[in-house]
């Protein structure tokens, strides 16, 4: 049981590190959602002796809409949108893969403090779910293309699940289920914006949306349509 | 009964999504509205019993937050019909550049509006940190298409931003609920329950429950535009048509920092009080400076009030930092300061509709084109500037007055920003009434719609200043009294 946890923690570790280095969008979405379905699996797990049946119905439902669901209407936006698909980094992919390493030092460290204080059973898992949203807002700012950025986003609330996994036990499902939802219904209005960005600036890089400024400068070459 | 606050918007918003007809449309809104009003009347009258374990529930802290949300909705919706009905149906030519571009249809958007109330309603209402959270997250989803009711490529990038930066910020909230059940963990049940956390405070862990506020105001903080967070603010304020500028600003904000409060709350009956109150005190004087900084030679006066919102919600965090009279001057600002912004954005939509441009160099001689829109304009600044009979003076003084008592070099630094905003506000806001207006200007009176709310506005404003009415005082007094404050 405990080394299935471990395996499960390393593997979501190693997810990151493919997010952080890949450089095509449809393969690292599919990363993202694995990882996301990896982590609901996990929160059962640790609940092995009692799991209730609205507990294993709820990490279900969140397993297929982080690893269905958010990825579909991702790749579906994508789809529409006809970009390249490659991820086009504003920092180079060795070097995201080194500060990935340090943030996985960082949290490794990190991670072991906040354990120690916490009534948790798993503290390699504390240690994952922080370099998770390290990973996931990394990629916010790191990353050119809106797609990317949503992309991110899902990582660091897959990073904040996992922590909440780790050290808070269950809460209500009531909040779960809330949580979920907004979390489909930003990820659709974001789909809905990229898709509208293309139309509007044909491309969905957004270090190009900054005509909105305080002080008159001239926009950027190439951005009136 | 307070469940049908979230639910009667909610079934309005349905209906006007399925239907075309225009005059059922405008029914639903007004009628929403004046309905809501109505019945946070009778709950302001007669407030409910507080039930224990209740997710839903109504303190005084939060019958505040919906009376301001409930009153501001109702004013802001009958400028709407009106503002709606200018809005020409077809493509047009943008104001800035020249291209084409058309509105967002309007069922989308009058929905989203009803949506937009029923979440900050739930907001207010929220008994439960959890349910929180998921509120403030839905005000952000429901007003993002409200920002993108004028569909080009700047209101777009507004939207982008709104949408990321705050879903991102909230994210941070999150991890704020997540530590405070890590703080919670083995003393209490592991729940959320706002009135568990606060009868169980005193056994939470101080680290994790530290560690947890600072999320919350991070988190919240970024939504609520307390800078260095406030980035996506102004741009979503500018390009937002004008009432949802003013819904945003008066409302959405504050809504925020609600989340922040009841967070406090927590820590307060923990006995943490100091932790938070010298961290909202840091944020507010921060925003004060940031905010008034950027209103200096603002040449948008559109984003010139927004910068002011986040001068002002650095003035309302710091009003509660300082704790005592000056949390009682803390929610009196949040009340006026929402009423004094929404009217100037509002007027702010009169004086672009006219001048067709959101620099504050083209509008000049507004008093001679359109003098309604102008004298309010006026008024509302000297109002939000806190010149007396304005109640935002009454509310800075009790702010400095605590101030002078507890941190003098806070007071200090606080009369010098207002002093400061105060100037820059009126510099770029003086010209634009007076002077001669450009040829080609239209001297027409103004259309009735344009003109009822922010006038009722500003007349709020003046009794609200000149006698502060004993039920209105009450209010404050009870929501003041569960941040703490005397």
């Amino acid at each position: 049981m405990n080394s299935l946890l471990v395996a499960a923690a390393g593997l979501v570790a190693l997810l990151d590190f493919r997010l952080l280095g890949g450089s095509r969008l449809v393969p690292i979405i599919r990363a993202a959602a694995l990882q996301g379905a990896l982590l609901a699996l996990v929160s059962v797990a640790l609940r092995a002796r009692e799991v209730e049946l609205g507990f294993a119905a709820l990490a279900l439902g969140s397993a297929v809409i982080k690893g269905y669901l958010l990825p579909a209407l991702l790749l579906r936006a994508l789809r529409q949108v006809e970009i390249r698909r490659e991820v086009e980094p504003l920092v180079g992919y060795n070097l995201s893969l080194l500060i990935g390493a340090a943030g996985l030092g960082l949290s490794a460290l990190l991670g072991a403090r906040i354990a120690a204080n916490a009534a948790t059973s798993t503290p390699l898992l504390v240690s994952v779910a922080l370099f998770t949203m390290w990973t996931g807002l990394f990629l916010i700012v790191a990353r050119r293309k809106a797609v990317t950025q949503v992309l991110g986003y899902l990582v660091f609330e897959n990073g904040i699940y996992g922590f909440g996994v780790a050290v808070a036990g269950e809460s209500p499902l009531l909040v779960e289920m809330g949580v979920l939802l907004d979390l489909l219904v930003a990820v659709f209005v974001m789909g809905i914006i990229i898709f509208h960005i293309q139309r509007d600036f044909s491309h969905i890089d957004v270090d190009r949306l900054a005509l909105l400024r305080d002080v008159d400068e001239p926009a950027p070459p190439g951005e009136a349509p | 009964m307070i469940e049908s606050l979230v639910l009667l918007p909610t079934i309005a918003a349905a209906l006007v999504f399925a239907t075309r007809s225009r005059r059922l449309r405008e029914g639903c809104l007004l009628g929403t509205a004046v309905a809501h009003a109505l019945l946070v009347g009778a709950l302001a009258a007669s407030p409910p019993a507080p039930s224990r374990r209740a997710w839903l529930g109504l303190d005084p802290l939060g019958l505040l937050f919906l009376v301001i949300v409930s009153s501001l909705f109702l004013l802001v919706s009958v400028y709407t019909v009106g503002y709606l009905r200018r809005e020409p149906e077809h493509a047009r030519g943008d104001l800035e550049e020249a291209f084409l571009f058309s509105n967002e249809p309007a069922p989308v958007f009058v929905a989203c509006l009803l949506l937009f109330l029923a979440t900050m309603s739930l907001v207010t209402l929220s008994r439960h940190l959890g349910l929180l959270w998921i509120a403030i997250e839905a005000t952000t989803l429901a007003s993002a298409p409200l920002v993108y009711f004028h569909r080009h490529h700047r209101s777009l990038e507004a939207t982008w931003k709104y949408l990321l930066v705050c879903s991102v910020g909230i994210a941070f909230a999150l991890l704020g609920n997540v530590a405070l059940v890590g703080a919670a963990a083995g003393s209490v049940t592991s729940e959320l329950g706002l009135d568990e956390l606060l009868r169980a405070a005193p056994r939470l862990d101080r680290r994790w429950l530290e560690a947890a506020f600072l999320l919350f105001l991070v988190g919240y903080g970024t939504k609520m535009g307390l800078a260095p967070m406030h980035t996506w603010l102004p741009d979503a304020h500018s390009e937002a048509p004008s009432p949802v500028s003013a819904l945003l600003s008066g409302a959405l904000l504050i809504c925020a920092f609600l989340g922040i409060l009841r967070a406090q709350q927590v820590l307060d009956a923990a006995g943490a009080h100091e932790v938070a109150a010298s961290a909202l005190r840091g944020f507010g004087i921060f925003s004060m400076a940031v905010g008034t900084l950027f209103i200096v030679r603002q040449r948008d006066f559109k984003r010139m009030l927004a910068y002011s919102s986040v001068e002002h919600m650095g003035i309302v965090a710091l009003g509660v930092g300082l704790g005592g009279a000056a949390a009682f001057g803390a929610m009196l600002h949040a009340l006026s300061h929402a009423f004094a912004k929404a009217a100037l954005f509002l007027v702010a939509g009169n004086l672009l509709a006219r001048y067709a441009s959101k620099r504050a160099d083209d509008v000049r001689g507004a008093l001679e084109a359109q003098p309604a829109s102008a004298a309010l304009w006026l008024a509302g600044l000297l109002a939000i500037a806190g010149v007396p009979p304005s109640p935002l003076f009454l509310s800075e003084f009790a702010i400095l007055r605590e101030a002078l008592a507890v941190a003098p070099w806070t007071a200090a630094a606080f009369l010098a920003l207002l002093a400061i905003a105060f100037a820059a506000m009126l510099d770029v806001g003086l010209p634009m009434a007076l002077g001669r207006a450009p040829a080609g200007i239209s001297r027409d009176p103004e259309p009735a719609t344009a003109l009822g709310s922010p006038a009722a506005l500003a007349l709020l404003l003046l009794v609200l200043g000149l006698a502060l009415p004993l039920p209105v005082r009450a209010l404050l007094e009870g929501a003041a009294r569960v941040i703490g404050g005397g």
